[in-house]
């Protein structure tokens, strides 16, 4: 008998609950019993609840075991899982796992599924085709596909790629840049990195497509120093892609350099990002001139998100009607969703827009993990809206969202149980924005501490409706006066709190 | 300061091509051989660099992974976000400030939002941490 595969995440979060020591025990099991096996670190599959999450290939299929710790890898052999045997673990074909078999996988299509770093394994299953059929096509042609497939911005504001790239593409200069946005700072999204870790080559693949476009040869990829293992896995992948020379012969060149950030929120926001990567304090910059006309070294430059120039491979291979297809109104294609907080079925949900929140949270996620009643969820990282049960049917796109005052953001939803103080969430709002403000303009910089200190003195009870009449004057002010979403969103998870959850500020 | 730091720094900046636009990467590197970033690091590298020592007192400030003083064992980075905050992360923090440990940070999530409380030490992450786990976590991978 050949070497069985196993399957064995090497995610950041598989290995925070245990997938090295689990991927240890099981070669050593095998050793013991003196069968042989061939261990395969592949990225997340995204069902993080049952990670470290092991998967056997057998004749009709990879089947998953989870979440598994070493204690449990000899009754595993006991079992057969070799041969897809049952066990308490055991959840039949991964793929027909409903949480998974339910999605709509473009971006991730790879995910989990290959080894990240295997060049060959990222061909074999459709890797390099929008490149070659990039190779083909003229710059206009290439950013005409992007616009017709309706691709925005996953960063969080939802801009149109196209529109962005077609600036770029327009302006004649020496040298144009890429950046790929990494940072991924908002607090309940973890996308980037699974997708960093998991494929990374899809990402580098996304960036060449975008070169090929506007006219860049270098391509930077700044990824946030709280992810030092999508750093290494980004770093190895670099070098792997290089070395292959993929565009030998195309008369193209395309260098990709990797900058780690260093602990500062504020250096997602793109221009704070380009002054981080010259090496500099990460200090907002006043728009215009937009990047995508003077950016990075003062030359133009595109940035985006991971997650949206990981999806562009896709639209050049099958086309823009193709991706365009999923989705509704104007938010095509699809949506990374993430599950975190009190939830029962944390992980990554891609799906096309237009899912509901109480599919993605009930259906999906099956509920608090807790098991006690939700109470909120926050949509899209620190600056979103807590959303309240009876909005649950909202259907998950930017204008639905945008309609109850809530947003995407980069598609984080935080689900908090009945025990949540939602003055303390606003507070900490208010806290998160002081700790992160770049400080370069004054309802920001002010702004937060006066709302933390106000918020303190409402949760103390000290003249709680004349204090609450001034936070709703500083949100105002934070709202219309900032330089920046980081100032200028703070105020909505704080008013949402109020209008939705106002029995908590009665002091 | 004997010689030895100084080669150290002199080689990590050219290994960067004495570019001043890689002066964060240079930051983490040269704080990764000291352990933190002294005054006379900084000054090597501004000199190195070509950069002056304002703007780099500038940018070292305004980046909370730099350290200016020495410390003890691994970074231990505890997740203070949403996600952590809503399955006990609070409590984890609280029970974190109260041990010996000296050389801890509040971050603002870790990318493990589905398996919080999320805690990062030195370049291992770790996910479900209860105040027991920190403890022996603290006590096996975190000894100075
Ligand atoms: C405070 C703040 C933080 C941000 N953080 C991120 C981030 O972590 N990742 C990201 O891709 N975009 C972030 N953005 C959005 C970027 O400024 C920018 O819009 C985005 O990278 C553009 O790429 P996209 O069009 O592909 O979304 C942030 C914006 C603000 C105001
Ligand atoms: S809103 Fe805040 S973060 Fe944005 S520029 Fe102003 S001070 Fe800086
Ligand atoms: S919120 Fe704690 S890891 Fe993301």
């Amino acid at each position: 008998m050949s070497a069985r595969a196993i399957y064995v995440p090497c995610d950041a979060a598989a290995l925070s609950v245990g997938a090295d020591d689990v991927a240890a025990a099981i070669e050593q099991e095998a050793a013991k019993r003196d069968v042989q096996i061939k261990i395969i670190r592949n990225g997340s599959r995204g069902m993080l609840w049952l990670e470290p999450l092991v998967e056997v290939e057998t004749d009709t299929g990879r089947t998953a075991y989870g979440p598994v710790a070493p204690e449990d890898v000899a009754e595993l052999f006991d079992a057969g899982f070799l041969n897809g045997g049952t066990h308490d673990l055991s959840h039949g074909l991964t793929e027909d796992i409903p949480y998974f078999a339910k999605q709509e996988r473009l971006t991730f299509v790879r995910c989990g599924i290959t080894d990240p770093l295997s060049l060959e394994d990222y061909q074999t299953h459709g890797g390099l085709a929008g490149l070659r059929k990039t190779l083909t096509l003229s710059p206009e042609a290439i950013v005409e596909t992007v616009t017709q497939s309706g691709l925005r911005g996953r960063g969080g504001a939802g801009f149109p790629t196209g529109i962005k790239w077609k600036t770029a593409l327009e302006i004649d200069a020496s040298q144009k840049y890429i950046c790929a946005n990494a940072d991924e700072g908002d607090s309940g999204t973890f996308a980037d990195r699974m997708l960093m870790e998991g494929d990374p080559f899809v990402l580098l693949e996304g960036m060449v497509i975008a070169g090929l476009a506007v006219g860049a040869s270098i391509g930077y990829i700044y990824i946030r120093s709280e992810y030092p293992h999508a750093i290494k896995t980004m770093g190895r992948a670099v070098q792997i892609w290089q070395a292959a020379n993929l565009l030998a012969g195309s008369g193209q060149t395309f260098e990709i350099i990797i900058r780690r950030g260093a602990g500062a929120y504020i250096c997602g926001e793109e221009t704070s990002m380009l002054e981080s990567i010259e090496g500099k304090r990460g200090q907002i910059k006043v728009k215009p001139p937009l990047p995508a006309i003077e950016g990075l070294f003062g030359k133009p430059t595109i940035i985006n998100n991971v997650l949206t120039l990981a999806s562009v491979p896709i639209i050049l291979d099958k086309g823009a009607g193709y991706y365009r297809d999923f989705g509704q109104g104007r938010s095509r294609g699809t949506q990374a969703f993430q599950l975190g907080g009190d939830i029962k079925r944390g992980g990554l949900v891609e799906k096309a827009f237009g899912v509901s929140l109480r599919e993605l949270v009930e259906g999906f996620g099956g509920g608090s993990r807790s098991g006690k009643h939700i109470r909120t969820v926050q949509a899209g990282g620190p600056l979103g809206a807590y959303i309240p049960p009876h909005e649950f049917d909202v259907e998950m796109d930017y204008e639905k969202l945008a309609d109850i005052d809530a947003m995407l953001g980069h598609g984080g939803l935080v689900v908090f149980n009945e025990d949540v103080n939602m003055a303390k969430q606003a507070r900490f709002a208010m806290k998160f924005c002081e700790v992160e403000s770049c400080g370069k303009c004054t309802p920001c910089r002010i702004g937060a501490v006066r709302g933390k200190e106000t918020l303190d003195k409402i949760i103390a009870g000290e003249n709680v409706a004349a204090n609450l009449a001034l936070l709703d004057e500083i949100c105002e002010l934070m709202t219309d006066g900032s330089l920046c979403a980081m100032g200028g969103l703070t105020p909505m998870p704080v008013q949402s709190a109020i209008k939705h959850f106002g029995e908590d500020f009665k002091g | 300061m004997n010689h030895e730091p100084k080669d150290k720094i002199l080689s990590i900046c050219a290994d960067y091509g004495n570019q001043p636009d890689t002066l964060i990467e240079i930051l983490h590197d040269v704080q990764v051989e000291l352990g933190f970033l002294s005054t006379e690091a900084l000054i090597q590298i501004a000199d190195a660099l070509n950069i002056s020592r304002a703007d780099i007192h500038g940018v070292v400030s305004f980046y909370d992974d730099f350290r200016r003083e020495p410390t003890q064992g691994p970074t231990v980075k505890i997740c203070r976000a949403e996600a952590c905050q809503a399955v006990g992360g609070e409590d984890l923090a609280k029970h974190a400030k109260e041990t010996a440990h000296t050389n801890i940070h509040d971050v603002y999530c870790l990318g493990n939002c589905a398996l919080g409380p999320a805690v990062l030490i030195g370049d291992d992450l770790y996910g479900r941490v209860t105040p027991e786990r920190l403890d022996a976590l603290l006590k096996t991978k975190a000894a100075p």
